[in-house]
């Protein structure tokens, strides 16, 4: 039977082909239910991972929808990699645009060199603002931060309800749940005119970058690893456990409220509610393939924009529903998990009576 | 007077349901030390399983049963992952709930809208038959029994029979349990197994029964709630009921605030049952001490046998 038998230390080389493999495995494996649904399965997984970049602005979709994934999975990288679970990044998303846009709706005259930055800083402060409650109940009141930040996660997506149908509709708007539209300052730049590529899509390899020196260039970003990976160690070190939880917090919450940012005035213009498909929980799965490296993140950012993309084409094309989307997120998920177990293991065959089995 | 008690009774009940199934499932499941944050993707399946095959076949058991089904095949593979292949738990638990979201919504995206049979409610001799309120009291669906009953046989049998002593030996000290004999992956494999039948149970109660209904996304958290609830209740059974009742009350009055039409917006007022868990956990979390003595010791850690 199938064994597994325990690496001296973990391999590098299966650390970055586990993902591909993992890929792999996922194309097979949706195209299996594919074939089980009746659908061609050849057909239809090359109209969902191949056929969107291909099309026209293909690419341009591609980054639009890769940005946010990037910078999210950019600070949950350095969350996990300080075990802090942050699992609510949507919430830091949801707050941060709705900081952001709040902004856009009072000013709506301000020239765009004020009105752009001062956005940026709104949303990086609702996403830090948001995160940093999470921050506090764990240090101050012990409360575990994957279940406290992911409620916050419903509270903030509620509390854009709220505003979008309430305080902040846009009076004209027909009674549709949505605010005015943003002026064209408060849009932003683009990098293209006339396209929706927004400033953000420049942001989000920047920051991959200084998370990527941060992690492995910094003191802090050497107590971050510490940290999760030894704990005691980094107790003994005089680390302040405290301090990362609140540092890992604030900086996976802000890029979440920047993302968040960017998401409404760069591609969306206004608020409503649905600003986000997912896009915080499909950042977790972003830094895992990414290996929670920032460096790595930037590709996975890129792959898991594409099931969105795939989502769609595959919606319009062969009148599938587009939640064909999470199915593949899930089970990408799962192969990576099932794959990863290669970096530290080997797998052998060998006869079972040899180690008297399982034990 | 009476008449708003008897509703507000059996609203909570009704309520509170769906989160005991699926939070005593996760107890046996963390009392093994294992962590299973996939509870609302294995609701999800069991709501859609139990809809869709209520609706084509018209029999409820084979409804019930079809969602044990998918929240058990959903386990296995978050057991194959955790316990086999020693993955992290937090993740493959995140990317159960991820897959349970996209699947149910794929499958049920042709069940939108449509009606299937409910469960039936019990007619209890003499209570049922109570004047005034034993109508409305007395008469459950037989989930609202079976949760109860399902909730003192696991307190009884923590307590009080040597398997559950195997499961708390397990759950605190993995180590020991294996030296002294006792399979130790197998047996997390049967409890997680458990949580999984237990949570497609909850889930197929949601569409069967409380909103007799299939929509997208409609646990809408729950199966986040019932793992606070296993927190809340400090992993002791009786606990669990309290709480499971308490999240009930709260959902009952968020909903029946909406219908007074107080001038409290509605999204706000939706939103108070995740507050009211947050809360609810800082309240019982700051105690560090009562949380280390009740917590499974080896909770979340992996075990890999030695010899």
């Amino acid at each position: 039977m199938l064994r597994l038998q325990p690496r001296q230390s973990p391999s590098a080389f299966w650390s970055w082909a586990s993902p591909i493999l993992a890929l792999v495995l996922t194309a097979v494996i949706a195209g299996g239910i594919f074939a089980f649904m009746g659908r061609p399965p050849v057909l239809t997984v090359y109209t969902f991972l191949i056929s969107p970049l291909f099309a026209p602005n293909g690419i341009a979709s591609l980054a639009v929808k890769a940005a946010p994934l990037i910078m999210m999975g950019v600070g949950l990288s350095l969350a996990y990699r300080a075990n802090v679970w942050n699992i609510g990044t949507e919430g830091q998303f949801t707050v941060g645009a709705i900081f952001a846009g709040w902004l856009a709706l009072s000013l709506p005259d301000a020239p765009m060199w004020v009105i752009f930055p001062a956005e940026m800083v709104f949303g990086i402060l609702g996403g830090v603002l948001y995160a940093l409650i999470v921050a506090w109940l764990r240090t101050r009141f012990n409360a575990n931060e994957i279940l406290t930040s992911l409620m916050l996660a419903y509270i903030g997506q509620y509390l854009l309800i709220y505003l979008v149908t309430g305080p902040l509709r846009d009076p004209m708007g027909f009674g549709f749940p949505q605010t005015a539209l943003f002026s064209d300052a408060a849009d932003g730049p683009r990098l293209i005119e006339n396209t929706n590529l927004h400033f953000g899509i420049l942001a989000a390899p920047i920051v991959a970058a200084g998370a990527w020196l941060m992690l492995g260039h910094s003191v802090l970003g050497f107590q971050l690893r510490v940290l999760g990976q030894a704990p005691r160690a980094a107790k003994f070190a005089g680390f302040s456990e405290n301090r990362l939880v609140w540092l890992a917090m604030a900086i996976s919450g802000g890029l979440a409220g920047l993302a968040g940012m960017f998401e409404v005035t760069g591609t969306q213009g206004q608020l409503s509610t649905n600003i986000s498909p997912g896009y915080g929980f499909t950042a977790i799965i972003v830094g895992f393939l990414g290996r929670l490296n920032p460096a790595g993140v930037v590709p996975a950012g890129l792959l898991l924009a594409l099931t969105y993309l795939g989502g769609d084409a595959a919606q319009i094309n062969l009148g599938l529903s587009n939640s064909i989307t999470g199915i593949f997120q899930g089970i990408l998920l799962f192969c990576l998990l099932g794959a990863d177990v290669l970096i530290s293991n080997r797998l052998l065959w060998r006869r079972r009576s040899v180690a008297g089995g399982r034990a | 007077m009476i008449e708003l008690l008897v509703n507000l009774i059996v609203s909570v009940m009704a309520a509170a349901t769906p989160l005991l199934l699926a939070a005593t499932g996760e107890l046996i499941v963390e009392k093994v030390a294992v962590l299973n944050l996939g509870v609302e993707g294995m609701m999800l399946m069991g709501a859609i399983a139990g809809f869709a095959v209520a609706h084509e076949t018209g029999q409820l058991w084979l409804a019930l049963l079809a969602a044990i089904a998918a929240g058990m095949t959903l386990s296995f593979l978050f057991a194959v992952l955790t316990l086999t292949l020693q993955a992290n738990q937090t993740a493959t638990g995140l990317a159960l709930t991820i897959f349970g979201r996209g699947f149910s919504a794929l499958v049920g995206a042709g069940y939108v809208g449509i009606a299937a049979p409910t469960l039936p409610k019990i007619h209890l001799p003499v209570l049922s038959d109570l004047p005034f309120f034993g109508a409305t009291l007395f008469s459950y669906d037989p989930i609202i029994y079976l949760a109860l009953i399902l909730l003192a046989a696991t307190a009884y049998f923590l307590r009080r029979t040597h398997g559950g002593l195997i499961l708390r030996a397990i759950g605190d000290q993995h180590d020991a349990a294996h030296v002294l004999g006792y399979r130790v992956i197998r047996i997390r494999y049967l409890a997680v197994l458990f949580g999984g039948a237990m949570s497609g149970l909850a889930g197929a109660y949601m569409s069967l029964s409380y909103t007799p209904l299939w929509a997208q996304d409609m646990i809408a958290g729950r199966g986040w709630v019932a793992l606070a609830l296993v927190t809340f209740a400090a992993w002791r059974p009786f606990w669990l009921l309290i709480g499971a009742w308490l999240f009930g009350g709260i959902m009952y009055l968020s909903l029946y605030v909406q219908g007074l039409g107080v001038p409290v917006p509605s999204a706000l007022l939706s939103a108070l049952p995740y507050m009211g868990t947050v809360v609810v956990l800082v309240l019982i979390s700051r105690d560090r001490r009562r949380i280390r003595l009740h917590r499974p010791a080896m909770l979340g850690r992996p075990f890999q046998a030695t010899n």
